[in-house]
């Protein structure tokens, strides 16, 4: 059963260069209103966060996942979602000893491929929303994780890599009946 | 195959939306001669049948709801102000018509319940013997079945029934993807408010609408 009423898909799909435009001309008018970089990356971080809260219902709504049991399961479905929405594949990979941390991997910055960081900027985060999606969708299903951006393509690193790691529970939110 | 009325509960509890489609509406209009051979007492600023009449007609428990097609505001009085009890008492004013039927729940009184239902599901995951229960998931009477979805945000939708009703998780689930469509991605929309938004509205009207026509769709 897959959604096709009002979803005939091609009208509705946007031509990926003017994401990236959006995205670009979003994050230079954060940089002109912040001026500080890092006002910058922490309200990219916002931003990601308002999305992921709400981006979690639909992919529950359209995926209709159970709840994970572990961190694996949980990088399995964030890595599906990548794939749902973005259609970006990152491998998931690092994984710590306690099995809580991991990153994801891209081999260059979601949204960046034209883009080249000005000096100014050198400490931009320029792809600093998908943290903040990451955080906010586990956060709505009770687990709190850290994310943030560990290497970037933009600054010379090889790959782009986004960490993510658990942090605990959420118990007291959990909904009745599923502990 | 009707479908009665839908609840959306919050992960905090509060009831944050609520449509009525097919509230089956009793009502009866007739005319009456003093003195009348029902028995009427204001509760809730409301003029109710305690006593009299019969069953397939007016009975006990419906309310007075309007005169001789004039509304009956709260008080009881009607829009002009007139009070209803001496109105009734004064035998210039018969014959009259009167329509009595079951008055519709205002808005607070369904928060109220629709808050109760949070902490009953609760109790519900609790009680089980079994670890790892869920909440209510279906209730059960004689004129009508409440059924509930919960979602793992802890958000519940409440679809309301005619016994016979078939297919409800898929109806639950269409409303789910519509919920996160229409009222989601509505920027100006603040989690865990009251659903105000129109799109949300019309688009669940179509699925109901679309649902008792033709019954579930598979899509």
């Amino acid at each position: 059963m897959s959604r096709q009423t009002s979803r005939i898909a091609d009208p509705k799909k946007v031509n990926s260069e003017l994401f990236n435009l959006t995205y670009g001309s979003l994050v230079s008018q954060l940089v002109k209103d912040y001026e500080n970089p890092e006002d910058v990356n922490k309200n990219l971080d916002r931003m990601g966060y308002n999305i992921g809260i709400r981006i979690i219902e639909d992919f529950l709504a359209r995926t209709n996942f159970p709840r994970c049991g572990d961190m694996r399961d949980a990088a399995d479905k964030i890595q599906q979602a990548f794939k749902m929405y973005l259609g970006l594949n990152p491998s998931i990979g690092n994984w710590s000893g306690a099995s809580d941390e991991f990153s994801l991997t891209f081999e260059t910055t979601p949204f960046a491929e034209f883009v080249e960081l000005p000096d100014s900027c050198s400490n931009l985060k320029y792809a600093n929303i998908l943290p903040g999606v990451i955080r906010g969708a586990c956060e709505m299903v009770q687990i709190e994780v850290q994310s943030w951006i560990q290497q970037d393509t933009l600054k010379g690193d090889n790959v782009t890599e986004i960490r993510v790691r658990f942090i605990k529970k959420l118990e007291d939110a959990m909904p009745a009946g599923e502990d | 195959m009707s479908i009665h009325s839908i609840y959306i509960v919050s992960k905090s509890g509060g009831m944050i939306f609520n449509y009525d489609h097919n509230y089956p509406k009793v009502e009866t209009e007739r005319t009456f001669n003093f003195p009348l051979e029902l028995k009427l007492e204001v509760r809730n600023k409301k003029l109710i049948v305690v006593f009299g009449g019969q069953k397939d007609a007016v009975c006990a428990g419906q309310t007075l709801l309007s005169i001789n097609g004039k509304p009956i505001c709260e008080g009881p009085i009607l829009e002009d102000g007139t009070n209803v009890v001496e109105f009734l008492t004064n035998e210039a004013n018969f014959p009259t018509s009167l329509k009595f039927g079951k008055s519709r729940m205002s808005t607070n009184e369904k928060m109220f319940l629709g808050s109760m239902f949070y902490p009953l599901y609760a109790i519900a995951s609790q009680i089980s013997p079994e670890p790892h229960s869920s909440g209510i998931q279906i209730i059960e009477a004689e004129n009508f079945k409440l059924h509930c979805l919960q979602t793992l945000t802890g958000v519940k939708f409440i679809l309301i029934t005619d016994p016979k009703f078939v297919g409800v998780d898929i109806v639950l689930r269409r409303v789910y993807e519509i919920y996160s469509d229409y009222v989601l991605k509505n920027p100006f929309y603040a989690l865990e408010m009251p659903i105000r938004c129109d799109l949300f509205l019309e688009n669940l009207k179509l699925l109901l609408e679309e649902v008792e026509k033709f019954g579930i769709s598979y899509k």
